[in-house]
């Protein structure tokens, strides 16, 4: 876990470092910044809806998307 | 804790971040039911976000879940009863650059469950906002009682959380998302019986248990008015439990007021290690949590939202109602239903009436 972990802050170091021309231009992204692309339009239906399988499955984790928006705003 | 209550969702939710600008102040209102299995569980949600300076947000959530319980667990092994949980989320946000950062703190009561959890989190736009990188950790102690008894036992819970959000084409954009969860503790349920030749024991469970979960998504615009999306999910733990969860979704305009979204989610498990039906001997762990179990479970849900862009009173700039129903599906492959011998399988329902606006 300690590793994976240094690895994604290594990476995110890098991230900052670089310079990457975005293949997608901001004023190419107004589909993405639609609402009905969010990730969760509704974040408190969403948790619940995914708290309702929790309690009844084994699985658990990773139930709501982390990354949340597009960089379009 | 009789319904094993989690407070993952929320924990997560302290990690739902988007770079680069503070979430909009908003105020969220919901009543939820859910039926079915001999369960019922209802209650009101409330959430409010405002911000307090141009870079800090704050948000207060509070959360009842009311329960009625005559389930196969409780039919077949204890008496249906009744209870209350109630959660209390408070979070700030912090947004610095291209940089949001937010803590956040959760607090669960119910008569036989308490927990505490404490919740950092950090995104990042890069590579000129077409990815957005975040990362977050949560810890949890947990106090687990039986109300008839003065048993008393501690559960402590780390969460670690990655996620990356990245555009690939003007009108697709993809996810991904892991999370380990490390648990240390009395990780059984106190009411619950395993069953050794027939006869019920207590339940014995490992009091470690190591989990990750990694999901892809992708959601595309398939035309102005129309979205569809796809997820699926990897979960394996060190209790031999693996899981697979597939999600498919279409979100449509119907004119300039209406929103329908439907859903459908498949999700198949095999069982814990130490799980079994009915044992043929005494072993070191032993459960019949049906969760544990080896089965299989479907959802088909659909949403309808009514949008309110003027004439709105207090201020409000513009808001949403919405009205969400899923139909929840069981079947198991190793759980029987000990009163006449079956497989068990069952089916329920949820309901959302839900009110949210933004000012």
């Amino acid at each position: 876990m300690k590793r994976l972990c240094l690895s994604f802050i290594a990476v995110l170091c890098f991230a900052g470092c670089t310079r990457v021309e975005p293949w997608v231009m901001p004023y190419e992204r107004e589909a993405l910044a639609d609402p009905i692309m969010s990730t969760s339009r509704d974040p408190m239906l969403d948790r619940h809806r995914a708290h309702v399988f929790d309690v009844r499955e084994g699985a658990r984790g990773a139930t709501v998307s982390q990354g949340g928006g597009c960089g379009c705003n | 804790m009789r319904l094993r209550l989690l407070l993952l969702p929320a924990l997560l939710a302290t990690v739902t971040l988007s770079a680069a600008t503070l979430p909009e102040d908003r105020v969220e209102a919901m009543y939820h039911r859910y039926d079915g299995g001999g369960v019922t569980v209802d209650g009101p949600a409330l959430f409010a976000r405002r911000h307090i300076t141009n870079t800090v947000s704050a948000a207060a959530e509070y959360y009842v879940d009311s329960i009625s319980s005559a389930s196969i667990d409780v039919v077949t092994s204890a008496s249906p009863y009744s209870e209350q949980r109630t959660e209390t989320n408070l979070g700030l946000d912090w947004l610095y650059g291209d940089t949001l950062m937010a803590a956040s703190f959760t607090h669960s009561d119910e008569s036989d469950y308490q927990s505490d959890t404490y919740g950092l989190s950090v995104a990042q736009d890069v590579f000129g906002g077409m990815t957005t990188i975040s990362m977050g950790y949560a810890h949890g102690d947990d106090t687990v009682e039986r109300v008839d008894t003065d048993f008393e036992d501690t559960v402590d819970r780390d969460n670690f959380v990655l996620g990356l959000t990245q555009i690939m084409t003007p009108t697709l954009l993809a996810t991904a998302d892991y999370e380990a969860v490390l648990e240390d503790g009395y990780l059984a349920n106190p009411y619950r019986s395993a069953r050794i030749l027939g006869a019920q024991v207590p339940e014995r469970y490992p009091r470690t248990r190591t989990s990750h979960a990694l999901a892809f998504s992708g959601i595309k615009s398939w035309s102005k008015d129309t979205a569809l999306r796809g997820r699926y999910r990897y979960f394996t733990d060190t209790w031999d439990i693996k899981a697979h969860t597939f999600e498919l979704g279409i979100s449509r305009y119907l004119g300039e007021r209406w929103t329908a979204d439907l859903s459908y989610r498949f999700y198949t498990q095999d069982g814990a290690s130490f799980y079994s039906d009915d044992f043929d001997g005494e072993y070191n762990y032993m459960s019949r949590d049906k969760e544990l179990s080896d089965f299989d479970s479907h959802a088909l849900g659909g949403r309808l939202t009514w949008s309110m862009n003027n004439g709105l009173p207090l201020g409000l700039d513009r808001a949403n109602l919405t009205l969400s129903y899923d139909y929840l599906r069981f079947d198991y492959d190793n759980f029987t239903d000990i009163r006449n011998g079956d497989l068990y399988e069952f089916s329920s329902q949820v309901f959302q009436l839900y009110f949210t606006s933004w000012y």
